[in-house]
């Protein structure tokens, strides 16, 4: 007897008992579709973490802790102690290696949410994900200069949560965080654009223009208004509005193999300390840092899975009494007790191997049905494709699990047929 | 010279008092033997020693001159297909198998039986549908799946498939005794002209001695077991 003949009848008395394997198949299906759908979310929020900045060469600021530089340059948290000047920014612009440079700076907040102040290129360089652009849901960007101080561009969130529309006035408060901050309460903002949601930091900021952030602060000084010292809005134009300096600078190259070389230039610019950051290491640094839970995660459908199997065994244990009689009329026709073992064995694998393929179309159909939905929301990609090398692995260790399990009531089965011979005492 | 012989054979359950201590005994090629006994005499557990899927302490058993204990388990597995038709009491068929494809397992697991069954039909379902119209099931019934069939049924099936590819010998574990008195009648009719005309020994096995008067010899398992009775 060979494994030929035995995997037929393992098909067939699998098929005599479908309805309860069937709901076992269903348990594993289930177990393997939330084991494959947490790995592939952590992929996704993996990558859309070390994906917040994309097609970004550098990221410039002060000299001081790249994962600092990182999270106020792209997270927007924290405060940066040192910013750099401005006709720094200027040279690096002019640097002939360098295509485009977004500057970036931060300080004010507005109910919350982090004020950042950039140019123009930051609509027309900036790419997140797997290098998408900005889109504008509604209204339009902000023009640079003199023209188009007080306008706005809100992220989707802030837009969403505070339900700003085009038009509305907000006005924006000095410093981050903590309430009961100085208002820059003369100089309100108007909604000029909201952006599409991105899924990253983007999506809590309120953008203005350099010059804006310029002029709410003509009339402030460390910090505080200057006492008796007023400049209404209309005359804030008249002013020098070029700013003094910069939080950060992110710059894209002309070509990619100038990264170190311009690295190196930055790094030891004679004017003032600065640092230039590679993003994608930096970010994929502070993941190893922010990204302990989903190992936890992993581990907890690995356990679902687990008990998926253990059901497997439990329902084929089960029914191995009620087959004693069956497994002896395979004995008196020359099946051995191997045989046997094998054919308990071959028809858990089979149920893990049903129970994996069905979890794998299961999470297919979930994607299709619900992945557009996702990806806007949450700004996380779940890709709808044949089971990368991780997920093929673990779908690798759960059909290697599960014909381990499988052995158990084989194992069992062994036992009982070389006890029972022919004559199973039931 | 015997087909089927017991030499000195003695066996007793792991830690317990040997049950079976057997006087020499031969079956003749074609024979059929009534083999007597009352339950919980070592019926069985003779069955499971002439089947080779036990083997004795002491002595053997041989089968076609070849003695089961010189052969390794799964060469007793192999042989006892290839020589060995089994019947049993009650639940012979595979519940979820078609009656053709339960009359055929021997021939899917030995060659041999396989190679038997062709020469005398042209193929596998020929063969086992002269052996299932000689048992007397309408072939309306062959496509079914066996837990269709009444028990009378299902116990013809097992001799068709006891019979099939004319294994050398039959051993038949109490067959009649979930039929009726009338059914038992015609069943062993049928075995006992089946087993003859395919010139196999049979060893029926019964506690019920009204059945004997139909066997040329019968053996009382009491008087050729010495082993004393626990």
């Amino acid at each position: 007897m060979n494994l030929l003949h035995l995997m037929p009848l393992a098909a067939r008395s699998a098929w005599n008992r479908r309805a309860t394997l069937a709901l076992t198949v269903l348990a594993i299906a289930l177990s393997v579709c939330l084991l494959l759908g947490v790995e592939r979310l952590r992929q996704g929020v993996k990558e859309g973490f070390t994906q917040s900045v994309s097609g970004a060469d550098l990221v410039v600021g002060a000299r001081g802790s790249p994962l600092q530089l990182m999270l106020y340059a792209v997270f927007h948290l924290g405060e940066a102690t040192h910013n750099l000047g401005w006709p720094s920014v200027q040279a690096l612009s002019a640097h002939p290696a360098v295509a485009w440079a977004i500057p970036l700076s931060l300080g004010d907040s507005h109910r919350g949410y982090p004020v950042l102040g950039t140019s123009q290129a930051y609509f027309d360089h900036f790419r997140h994900g797997d290098r998408q652009a900005l889109r504008l849901a509604k209204g339009r960007a902000f023009r640079d200069g003199p023209d188009d101080l007080f306008s706005a561009v809100l992220g989707a969130e802030v837009a969403e949560a505070l339900g700003y529309r085009l038009g509305d006035r907000l006005t924006l408060s000095h410093g981050s965080g903590e309430p009961g901050l100085a208002e820059h309460a003369d100089k309100p903002f108007t909604v000029a654009g909201i952006l599409a949601r991105t899924g990253t930091p983007v999506d809590r900021a309120v953008h203005i223009s350099l010059q804006g952030l310029e002029a709410i602060h003509l009339d402030w000084q460390g910090g505080a208004p200057i006492p008796g010292v007023s400049i209404p809005a209309q005359f804030a134009r008249k002013f020098d509005l070029t700013p003094k300096s910069v939080t950060a600078v992110i710059l894209g190259l002309e070509s990619r193999a100038a990264v170190f070389s311009v690295q190196r230039y930055v790094n030891g610019y004679r004017d003032e300390p600065l640092m230039a950051v590679l993003p994608g290491v930096a970010l994929a640094q502070l993941w190893e840092v922010v990204g302990v839970g989903e190992q936890a995660l992993l581990a907890v459908s690995g356990l679902v899975v687990a008990v998926g199997l253990a059901g497997l065994v439990a329902v084929v244990l089960a029914g191995l009494n009620e087959r004693r009689r069956e497994l002896a009329i395979l004995r008196s026709v020359g099946a051995g007790p191997l045989d046997i073992l094998w054919l308990l064995t071959l028809e858990g694998l089979g149920l893990t191997l049903a129970g994996a393929a069905l979890g794998v179309i299961l999470l297919t159909g979930l994607g299709l049905a619900a992945g557009p939905w996702i990806a806007a929301h949450y700004g996380i990609v779940l890709a709808v494709a044949v089971p990368t090398a991780g997920e093929a692995t673990l779908l690798g260790s759960v059909v290697a699990v599960g014909l381990l399990a499988s052995l158990l009531p084989g194992w069992r089965a062994y036992r009982l047929s070389l006890a029972d011979g022919l004559t199973p005492r039931i | 010279m015997a087909l089927l012989e017991i030499h000195r054979l003695r066996y007793a359950w792991p830690g317990q008092a040997p049950c079976l201590n057997l006087v020499d005994l031969g079956v003749a090629a074609g024979e059929p033997v009534f083999l007597h006994g009352p339950s919980g005499s070592g019926k069985s557990t003779l069955l499971n020693l002439l089947a080779g899927v036990l083997l004795p302490q002491a002595g053997g058993v041989s089968a076609l001159d070849t003695p089961l204990a010189t052969l390794s388990a799964a060469a007793r597995d192999r042989f006892r297909v290839d020589h060995m038709g089994l019947v049993f009491q009650q639940f012979n068929l595979i519940p979820y198998l078609p009656v053709l494809d339960n009359v055929l397992l021997p021939c899917r697991f030995s060659p041999r039986r396989r190679a038997r069954a062709l020469e005398s039909a042209a193929d596998l379902a020929g063969a086992a549908a002269r052996l299932l119209e000689h048992l007397d099931l309408a072939p309306d019934l062959w496509r079914r799946p066996a837990s269709a069939l009444s028990v009378g049924q299902q116990q013809r099936v097992a001799a068709a498939r006891a019979l099939i590819g004319r294994p050398e010998i039959v051993i038949a574990d109490e067959p009649t005794s979930a039929l009726d008195v009338e059914r038992q009648a015609a069943f062993l009719d049928l075995l006992l002209a089946e087993c003859a005309a395919a010139g196999a020994a049979l060893v029926f096995v019964s506690h019920d001695r009204r059945l004997a008067a139909r066997f040329p010899r019968v053996l009382a398992l009491g008087e050729i077991n010495r082993a004393e009775a626990a």
